[in-house]
């Protein structure tokens, strides 16, 4: 009896002890976040006050209206044209990442070939190998090339940098489905192309979906390159833009929150939109590597 | 008419050949059992069939039509799988119509031969669930459901009951029978178990290690083993298999036991032949306990080392000749370890094998 309410105690204050693990972490991930949301709706002086205000005291949407040029004091952000940039570049990007990441992670989970132990090995070991580092190749190659400051050279880096972590998950989802029902599939009367449309894809959307959204983000976020391959508004995203609010010896802080609820905003959309694939191929896939 | 003929057919995997070049026909509406120890070939040979696995060499023909180069889909077949393999995001109803659906049947043709077919396996009130929802039987049903919903030329098992538990299996193995009465196809039918395969088969195809050893109804095969493995790899209890020599018509085992040789056998007794002598656990038996008194027979005193009562009869495992032999009791007579008793070895239904070859010495 005793002992039966012993392990129920224990059992609670362990419960106890997670709940405040779990939120401590909340709070270091999510304050940042927090503050940069709150900082996009008042003046810069309240940003900069010390001791900090928490809780803005003037809310105001200045800050947004100013990126739209519609304040009086400050040329115009061209806002427009970069959340342009970013989507066409992270669209196309997540959608060239997806369709390599599904036929290769189809053959890596599928067929039996030479090499595909090194060249699986390579491609994770390419994942390795910090973006920046290559920024200086790549911006020589680029401008031999004459595709600096343009969408497809963001695209083309983009794509690369995607590629390996989207065939490395969707080949998990891939071998975790039995070779059984494509072939049950061909003798149910389906080419192969059928049995992999009709079967193994609508089983593996989970995976797939949640690849995009990975890819997409990345994209959509990614600086250090962006910030060395582009330099006009005919190329330049997000959160390059954000550069444009630092002036020789003042940073706009509320311009640059303001800016940054903009980039975040569609990410959390798509993120939501997606929820249900991303959990279920979160917690399903890619443990099997 | 789907015929099915396999000839001198060879799969290899890179340089290992794991199928050594099969001869077999089966006839229309036949139902051929391949039946083999794990690992000796049965389901490479049956996916040669489907199409699901590269043809090495030699041809195999379905009805009139070399299917060596088809696709499993223009070879007018159906398959079931150990594993079952239903689609898991499809409920039992979309299940048993895809096959339906891909060749382009219309929606009131399809829904009608779902219903035809779930019918049939008892699987009605089950349409609407997913196979997440169904226990093993089901899945198995709904498995040869699709299977038969396309009504191809030719139905293909591959160990269909393996995954069920013991109770289930038997029942399964009854409707597969009834299954085939009522939808007449050819069938070959892949299992290790033999009990599966005599029950169903009305041939057997026993193989080993790429290669048929013997083809034969499940009767043949059992009274006829061609060779060791057959007489062993058929029956339960396994045939008991006896060292000896052919010495003044008799084999003499390895402690100087003589057992005659039926006259059947005699020609093929030559003096000084090194032979295996077969003979199962039911021929035999104590004296007065045994399933036929007259005919040829030899008698010889054993001591019971274990005894299994299953009831109307026991099962005896004694030593003779330095080797542990099974013997069967019948009657409810309870045996004790240790007792003594003259067994006799009704010689009517024994085999010799060549020692060498493992071959029945009728075949010479
Ligand atoms: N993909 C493969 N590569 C190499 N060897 C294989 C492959 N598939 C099967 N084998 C070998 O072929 C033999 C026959 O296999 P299988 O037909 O599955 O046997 P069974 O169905 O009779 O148990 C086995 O020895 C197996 O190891
Ligand atoms: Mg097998």
């Amino acid at each position: 009896m005793s002992l039966a309410v012993e392990s129920q105690t224990s059992k609670q204050l362990k419960r106890a002890g997670l709940t405040a693990l779990t939120f401590l972490l909340m709070v270091v991930m999510c304050v940042p976040g927090l503050w940069v949301v709150l900082s996009a709706f008042r003046p810069n002086g309240e940003i900069l006050a010390k001791p900090p205000i928490w809780i803005p005291e003037a809310p105001t949407f200045d800050n947004f209206r100013k990126i739209f040029g519609l304040g009086t004091d400050q040329v115009a952000i061209p806002v427009g044209s970069y959340f342009m940039n970013s989507l066409i570049i992270a669209m196309t990007s997540t959608v060239i990442a997806l369709a390599i990441g599904m036929a290769g992670g189809y053959a890596f989970a599928r067929y039996r070939f030479r090499g595909k132990g090194s060249i699986f090995l390579g491609l994770m070991l390419f994942r390795a190998v910090p973006g920046i580092a290559l920024s200086l190749p790549v911006f020589i190659i680029w401008s031999k090339l004459g595709i600096i400051d343009t969408k497809i050279g963001l695209i083309i880096v983009y794509v690369s940098l995607n590629v390996p972590f989207t065939i490395w998950l969707i080949d998990g989802f891939f071998r975790q489905i039995p070779l059984s029902l494509s072939e049950a599939a061909q003798v149910d009367g389906c080419t192969r192309w059928q049995a992999f449309w009709k079967i193994e894809f609508p089983l593996a959307r989970s995976g797939i979906a949640a690849a995009g959204v990975f890819a997409f983000l990345t994209s959509w976020n990614e600086f250090a390159l962006a910030s060395q391959l582009t330099r006009s508004t005919s190329s330049k995203t997000l959160p390059v833009g954000l550069l444009d609010f630092t002036a020789q010896f003042t940073i706009d802080w509320a311009g640059m929150c303001a800016m940054a609820v903009i980039i975040i905003i569609p990410a959390l959309i798509l993120t939501f939109l997606v929820q249900k694939h991303l959990i279920a191929g979160l917690t399903f896939g890619g443990v099997k590597g | 008419m789907a015929e099915i003929t396999l000839d001198k057919v060879v799969k290899k995997y890179g340089a290992a050949s794991v199928v050594h070049g099969i001869d077999l026909e089966i006839a229309h509406e036949e139902f051929v059992v391949l039946v083999g120890p794990s690992g000796c070939g049965k389901s490479t040979t049956l996916r040669m069939i489907a199409g699901l696995e590269d043809i090495s060499g030699g041809i195999v023909r379905i009805g009139d039509r070399v299917v060596n180069d088809l696709p499993p889909r223009k070879r007018n077949i159906s398959m079931v799988f150990q594993n079952y393999a239903l689609y898991p995001h499809m409920n039992v109803r979309e299940n048993l119509g895809f096959g339906l659906k891909i060749a382009g049947e219309s929606p009131d043709n399809i829904s009608k031969r779902v219903d035809e077919a779930a019918a049939v396996l008892g699987l009605t009130p089950l349409l609407d669930r997913t196979p997440a929802e169904l226990s093993g039987g089901q899945r198995q049903r709904v498995a040869m459901g699709r299977a038969i919903v396309r009504r191809p030329e030719v139905f293909l098992f591959d160990e269909p009951l393996s995954n069920l538990d013991a109770k289930l299996r038997g029942q399964m193995r009854a409707e597969i029978k009834k299954l085939h009465q009522k939808v007449r196809t050819t069938v070959v039918y892949v299992t290790h178990d033999q009990v599966e395969a005599m029950t169903l088969a009305d041939r057997i195809v026993v193989m080993r290690d790429g290669r048929i050893e013997q083809v034969g109804t499940p009767m043949e095969a059992f009274n006829h083993p061609r060779t060791t493995f057959v007489a062993t790899f058929i029956g339960s209890p396994p045939m008991n298999l006896l060292p000896g020599v052919i010495a003044g018509g008799a084999v003499r085992l390895a402690d100087g036991t003589t057992v005659p040789v039926p006259d059947r056998l005699k020609p093929h007794a030559r003096d000084g032949r090194k032979v295996t002598l077969g003979i199962r656990p039911d021929d035999i038996s104590p004296v007065g306990h045994g399933l036929s008194q007259d005919g040829p027979g030899a008698e010889v005193d054993l001591t019971v080392e274990l005894a299994e009562p299953l009831g109307m009869e026991s099962l005896i495992y004694t030593r003779l000749a330095g080797q542990e032999v099974l013997a069967k009791l019948y009657g409810p007579r309870i045996v004790q370890p240790g007792e003594q008793l003259t067994f006799r070895m009704a010689l009517d239904r024994a085999h010799l094998f060549d020692a060498e070859t493992g071959q029945s010495l009728r075949l010479d």
